[in-house]
C-alpha cells in the first residue's frame, strides 16, 4: 500500500513537472519578447542581448513603416471584425434558435473554412481575385478576413448561447412584445457577452492574420507582413515594443471582460 | 382540405422549400463564381439559375405567413452562407481549374483552361520532399503537443481548484502576441549565441543531440529540430484547450469508484480518463495538425533551405514565380491529402464530437 501510493506520488509529480514546464515552454518566448523590447542593439537585428535601455518604449513610434503597418492593420480588423460578427452571430442564432432541415449541412459547412490550411484559402482567394482582374488592397483583405472571420464567430457564438433558454422570448411574446421588442429587449442584452466574446477573439486573429492576407494583400503592407518584410533586412527593437503594448492591451481586455462578466453573473444570482 | 392538415402540410412543407432557396442560393453564388472563372464551369451555370428561378417560384406560390416564419433561419444564415459560398467555395473552385490551366503561348500573361494534368505531375514530382516533410514536420508536431499539451491540460483541470481559469488563461495569452514575432523570439532562443545552444554545451549535450539529429553542427537554429519545435510551439494551444474541455467534464467520482474497487491508479487513468479525453486529443489533433501541414512561417525564420514545407514552395510559386497552375495544383493536392486524412482519422475516431 505505500509502495503503491509513493509511486502514485512520484507520478503526479511527474505530470506536474511536466505541465510547470509546458506552461515554461507556452511563456520563454513571450518574456524574449517583453525583455528584447528593453534590448539597445548594435548592429540591425534585435537577436543578442547587448544592454539595457528604455529609448525603446519613449519613442515606440519612431520606426515609422511599423507605425502605419500597425495602423492598417487595425483598420481592417476594425472593419472585418463588425461585418463578420453580425454576419457570423445571424448564422449561429439561426443555428440554435430553430430546427430545421440542412441545419447538419450548414455546421459541416462552418467547420470547412475552419479545418482548411491558411495557404489553400489565401491562394485560392487569391486565384478568384486574379481570375476577376480585382486590385489587390484593402477592399480584398477585407474580404479575405470576413470570410475566417465568420466561421470562427458562428462557431464561438453558438458554443456560448448553447443552453439558452428561449422561452424566455416566447414568455416576452405571450406578456404582448413583437417578435423583435422580444429580441432585442430580452434575447440581445442576454447573448452580447458570448458575441462581444466571439468579437475580440476573431479580432485578435485579424489583427495577427499572416498567411491569408500575404497572398491577398497586393502592395498594402499590414502589421505582420511589415514585421516579415522586415526579418529579412533588420528588426528594430520597436517591434517588440509593440508587441508588447498589443499583449498588455488585450490582456487586459480579457481580464476586464472576465471581470465584468463574472460580476454580472453574480449580480444575475443575487437576483 | 380541413383547417388541421393544412396546418401540418404548411408546417412541414416551408421547410423544404426553404432549404430549396438556401441551396439554390448558395449554388448560385458558386456558379456565379464558377462564371467568373471562364472555365467548364461555365456551363452548369445556367442549370444552377434555373433551380433559383424555380425555387423563388417555389416560393412564391407556397407563400403566407407560417411559410416566412418557418424560413426565418434561412434568412438568418443567407448573408453569411453567402459570403462563404462567394469567397470560399468559389474560390476553391477557381483554384480547380487555375491548376488544370496553362499558358497557351509565351505571350500570354495568363493562364488558361486547357486540362493540363502536367501541373499535377511537377506538384507530386517536383515538390514531393516537400509535401513529404510538411505531413511528416505536421505528424511530429502532433504528437509533441499531445505528449506536452495532456498533462498542462490534465493539470489544469484536476489540479487548478481555483487557479483552474487563470491557468487557462495563461495557456492563450500567447494568442495575443502576433505570430511572427513569436516565432522570431524563438531565433533569438535557440541562436547560436543564444541561452539553450550555450547550456547544452556547457552541460554537454551537443554531441548526444547531435547524433539524435537534434543538433546539427553544433547549431539549433536552422535545423529540422528547430522547425519541429517552432510548429509545436505555436499550435501548442490549440491542443491544451480541447483536451481541457473534454477532462473538464469528467466526474472525478468516475476515478473514485474506479480505485475504490481495487483499480490501480495507472488503471483507472488509462481505462477511464484516457478513453474520456479522446475526443479532445482528437478535436486537437485536427485543429494542430491541418494548419501545421500548411505553414511555411516555422520554416521560413527556423529552418533553411534544406527544411522548406509545402507552404513556401506554395508561397514561392505563387507570389515569386507567378506560376499560378503549380501553385494551384500544389494547394489542391495538399487540400486533398489533408482532406482524406480527417475524413480515415474520423472514420477511425467517429464524428460525435466533431463540430
Amino acid at each position: 500500500m505505500t509502495a503503491f501510493s509513493r509511486r502514485q506520488r512520484v507520478g503526479q509529480r511527474v505530470i506536474n513537472t511536466i505541465a510547470g514546464l509546458g506552461l515554461f515552454y507556452i511563456f520563454l518566448p513571450i518574456l524574449v519578447i517583453v525583455l528584447f523590447s528593453f534590448n539597445a542593439p548594435k548592429g540591425k537585428y534585435n537577436i543578442k542581448w547587448q544592454g539595457f535601455t528604455l529609448d525603446n518604449w519613449a519613442n515606440p513610434f519612431s520606426e515609422t513603416e511599423l507605425t502605419s503597418a500597425l495602423w492598417v492593420s487595425l483598420r481592417i480588423a476594425l472593419i472585418s471584425t463588425f461585418c463578420a460578427t453580425v454576419l457570423g452571430s445571424l448564422i449561429a442564432l439561426s443555428l440554435s434558435r430553430y430546427k430545421f432541415k440542412g441545419s447538419g449541412g450548414i455546421n459541416l459547412f462552418l467547420v470547412l473554412p475552419l479545418t482548411s490550411p491558411e495557404i489553400v484559402l489565401g491562394s485560392s482567394l487569391a486565384t478568384l481575385f486574379l481570375n476577376r482582374g480585382v486590385n489587390f488592397g484593402y477592399v480584398t483583405i477585407i474580404i479575405a478576413h470576413i470570410m475566417f472571420q465568420i466561421s470562427f464567430v458562428a462557431v464561438t457564438v453558438r458554443a456560448r448561447i448553447r443552453g439558452f433558454d428561449w422561452t424566455l422570448e416566447q414568455a416576452a411574446m405571450d406578456l404582448g412584445a413583437t417578435p423583435a421588442r422580444a429580441f432585442w429587449k430580452i434575447t440581445f442584452p442576454l447573448i452580447l457577452p458570448g458575441i462581444l466574446a466571439a468579437a475580440l477573439l476573431s479580432f485578435a486573429l485579424s489583427i495577427d492574420d499572416f498567411i491569408i492576407t500575404f497572398f491577398n494583400a497586393g502592395s498594402l503592407v499590414t502589421f505582420p507582413l511589415q514585421i516579415f518584410g522586415a526579418s529579412r533586412v533588420k528588426i528594430p527593437p520597436q517591434i517588440n515594443v509593440l508587441a508588447t503594448m498589443l499583449l498588455i492591451a488585450s490582456v487586459s481586455l480579457m481580464v476586464a471582460g472576465t471581470v465584468i462578466g463574472n460580476r454580472r453573473q453574480r449580480k444575475l444570482a443575487g437576483n | 382540405m380541413n383547417p388541421t392538415t393544412r396546418l401540418a402540410t404548411v408546417a412541414s412543407q416551408p421547410e423544404r422549400v426553404g432549404l430549396g432557396v438556401m441551396l439554390a442560393l448558395a449554388l448560385g453564388a458558386v456558379a456565379l463564381g464558377a462564371k467568373w472563372v471562364s472555365g467548364p464551369g461555365a456551363a452548369v451555370v445556367a442549370a444552377l439559375m434555373l433551380a433559383a428561378v424555380i425555387g423563388l417560384i417555389w416560393v412564391a406560390f407556397v407563400g403566407g405567413l407560417e411559410t416566412r416564419r418557418a424560413l426565418a433561419p434561412y434568412g438568418l444564415l443567407k448573408p453569411g452562407v453567402l459570403w462563404l459560398s462567394l469567397f470560399f467555395l468559389a474560390p476553391l473552385w477557381s483554384m480547380v481549374v487555375m491548376s488544370l490551366s496553362s499558358k497557351q503561348s509565351r505571350f500570354d500573361f495568363f493562364p488558361s483552361f486547357s486540362w493540363e494534368w502536367d501541373n499535377y505531375r511537377t506538384a507530386l514530382t517536383d515538390f514531393r520532399p516537400q509535401f513529404l516533410r510538411s505531413f511528416g514536420y505536421a505528424a511530429i508536431a502532433t504528437l509533441l503537443t499531445i505528449l506536452i499539451g495532456f498533462p498542462l491540460a490534465y493539470v489544469i483541470a484536476f489540479r487548478g481548484g481555483k487557479y483552474r481559469n487563470i491557468l487557462l488563461g495563461l495557456v492563450v495569452v500567447p494568442f495575443f502576441t502576433s505570430y511572427l514575432i513569436r516565432t522570431l523570439a524563438w531565433g533569438n532562443i535557440l541562436a547560436d549565441e543564444g541561452p539553450v545552444v550555450s547550456i547544452f554545451d556547457n552541460l554537454g549535450l551537443t554531441g548526444v543531440l547531435e547524433s539524435l539529429n537534434i543538433m546539427d553542427n553544433g547549431k539549433l537554429l536552422n535545423t529540422p529540430a528547430a522547425v519541429i519545435g517552432g510548429l509545436t510551439y505555436n499550435f501548442l494551444p490549440f491542443m491544451v484547450l480541447p483536451i481541457y474541455v473534454s477532462l473538464e467534464k469528467i466526474d472525478p467520482r468516475l476515478v473514485d469508484a474506479a480505485m475504490d474497487l481495487y483499480s490501480s491508479a495507472s488503471a483507472a487513468f488509462r481505462k477511464i480518463v484516457v478513453p474520456l479525453a479522446l475526443p479532445g486529443i482528437f478535436a486537437g489533433s485536427l485543429l494542430v495538425f491541418i494548419p501545421a501541414a500548411g505553414d511555411f512561417v516555422n520554416a521560413q525564420f527556423l529552418g533553411n533551405p534544406q527544411t522548406t514545407m509545402i507552404g513556401n514552395s506554395i508561397q514561392d510559386q505563387f507570389l515569386r514565380q507567378l506560376n499560378y497552375p503549380v501553385a494551384s495544383a500544389m494547394s489542391f493536392v495538399l487540400m486533398f491529402i489533408i482532406t482524406v486524412a480527417v475524413l480515415v482519422y474520423t472514420k477511425f475516431m467517429g464524428t460525435e464530437d466533431l463540430a
